[in-house]
């Protein structure tokens, strides 16, 4: 059983954070990068992250964890179809990867590869199902595996999605098909997330609030134009921007929805893009 | 219907750099419709062409280009024009270009690029609804098609991108899921939101397509 498995289940508070794979073969700062993460229980590996190309998730992901780093394999349906996922899966759990984020993936609309064809062959829904099938010893063909994966799949949710009826029946159907743990998009209003943790309360599967390292107000803008699902309000770009020092403000406010997550989460992931050395800080 | 468009005019140019002599046939339906391959376009590249200094030996507007006899029989009326040019040039969807060079030894040039099946929204404007997957999931999805309408074709509901109802590829567009669940809501359905959707079968969109009518499909 994974550290973030057994965390979860004994219900303490978990803390993850990301590292992204490098554009090329030179893996030291990604793997240094990991040895200084302090108070963290897993490290997300992102997959072609914005949907640009890098480093296979699943070759850093491997080597993090051989080297005694808990990682989170991120696994997205924008770059492969079913076989590939599958096989993908079969070798993560050949590497002891067990935690997974099983996405759908930005469109490829939005990274260095614009004319690429995205292959969407499966959606996240069914790739939870198919690792759920992967568990219980069988492909998506229904043939039997010759040794059976352990996993502890994971799902993304944007929960301050409108129409939230619309964005919580699928968070149902994951819950269904075998998601274990949510990792939310960036967490910017204590409302709907509060709003968003009372609709979980019944499905009893445990939140890691998103919680981003915002630098400037310029950075909060670029997000907002650039990422999808990112929403950084007015209001906390206003800050950002009146701040004498905007990194702090940035700390602060990324303090102030840690402590959200405590109330109402069963942990917090930080995206520090790049700034990992930030994160006891984020936590104090 | 299919929805085609002009290539662009030096590609044209550099595929018939080494022809003189050139024979037009455009095509009555689609690309009729979407102002690509009529009479109109017909004529306009025949004035282009006179302008490159290429003689035009004969043109003819195909009633249905993608019918393989019938171009056969269309350009078997235009026998003496056909032979004497070195080339074809074809404006009609990639399946009518090929029915033309399935029934001619010689060059054929494409001058279009098809795009998609098309529905009209108005004169000139065009939206892809169906992408053909022959899987139709239409009747559980209040008639929109989430195959070709989401950006990603997601069969589960939205991706983690909706921003306040809106698609993530872009702002301008209304997330199909959106416009599902809305219309499902004002049926007072369930449809599609009442079971997990499986993955697709795609070998019923297995390539090349054929289909016999007489076999029952086989």
């Amino acid at each position: 059983m994974s550290q973030l498995a057994q965390q979860l289940a004994s219900g303490r508070f978990v803390v993850t954070a990301e590292i992204a794979p490098p554009k090329g073969t030179n893996l030291a700062p990604a793997l240094d990068g990991a040895r200084k993460l302090q108070g963290v229980t897993a490290v997300n590996v992102t997959d072609n992250q914005g949907a640009n190309m890098r480093l296979s998730s699943l070759a850093l992901a491997a080597q993090l964890q051989q080297s005694g780093t808990e990682t989170i394999l991120q696994l997205t349906c924008r770059d492969r179809n079913r076989m590939a996922l599958q096989s993908d899966l079969l070798g993560a759990a050949s590497f002891g990867i067990e935690n997974l984020l099983l996405l759908s993936g930005d469109h490829s609309k939005f990274g260095d590869h614009p004319d690429t064809r995205p292959v969407f062959d499966l959606d996240s829904v069914q790739m939870l199902d198919m690792a759920s099938g992967l568990m219980a010893g069988f492909d998506m063909a229904g043939k039997p595996l010759d040794g059976v994966p352990r996993f502890f799949p994971g799902a993304a949710v944007n929960p301050a999605a409108e129409p939230f009826e619309l964005m919580f029946q699928k968070v149902s159907k994951k819950v269904a098909s075998g998601a274990r743990f949510f990792q939310t998009q960036s967490v910017f209003h204590r409302g709907s997330l509060e709003r968003f943790m009372a609709a979980m309360a019944p499905l009893g599967v445990p939140v890691i609030a998103g919680v981003l390292l915002m630098r400037s107000a310029k950075m909060a803008r670029f997000l907002n134009a650039n990422i999808p699902g990112v929403k950084v309000p007015q209001p906390l770009i206003e800050r950002l921007e009146c701040a004498g020092d905007p990194m702090a403000e940035g700390l602060a406010i990324a303090r102030e929805t840690v402590g959200w997550a405590r109330e109402l989460c069963q942990g917090v992931h930080l995206m520090t893009l790049g700034h990992e050395g930030q994160i006891p800080a984020i936590l104090a | 219907m299919i929805i085609s468009e002009l290539k662009p005019l030096e590609e044209l140019q550099q595929a018939l750099s080494s022809c003189d002599k050139l024979f037009l046939v455009g095509c009555a339906a689609c690309a009729t419709a979407c102002k690509a391959g009529g009479e109109e376009e017909i004529f306009k590249l025949q004035e282009w062409l006179a302008a490159q200094d290429k003689e035009v030996t004969g043109s003819v507007v195909i009633d249905e280009a993608c019918h393989i006899m019938r171009a056969a029989r269309d350009l078997r009326h235009h026998r003496i024009a056909v032979q004497d040019a070195d080339a074809l040039v074809v404006l009609a969807c990639g399946s009518g270009i090929q029915s033309i060079s399935s029934n001619v030894e010689k060059r054929v040039v494409g001058g279009l690029n098809s795009m998609f099946l098309g529905n009209v929204r108005r004169f000139g404007y065009y939206e892809e609804m169906c992408s053909l997957c022959g899987d139709c999931i239409l009747n559980e999805t209040a008639g929109i098609c989430p195959v070709t309408t989401c950006a990603k074709g997601l069969l589960n509901g939205p991706c983690g991108g909706m921003e306040d109802g809106r698609c993530e590829v872009d702002a301008e567009v209304e997330c199909a899921w959106r416009l599902i669940y809305e219309r499902l809501q004002q049926q007072q359905r369930q449809g599609v939101f009442a079971r997990r959707v499986p993955p697709k079968n795609w070998s019923r969109r297995r390539q090349p397509g054929r289909y016999h009518l007489k076999n029952g499909g086989r």
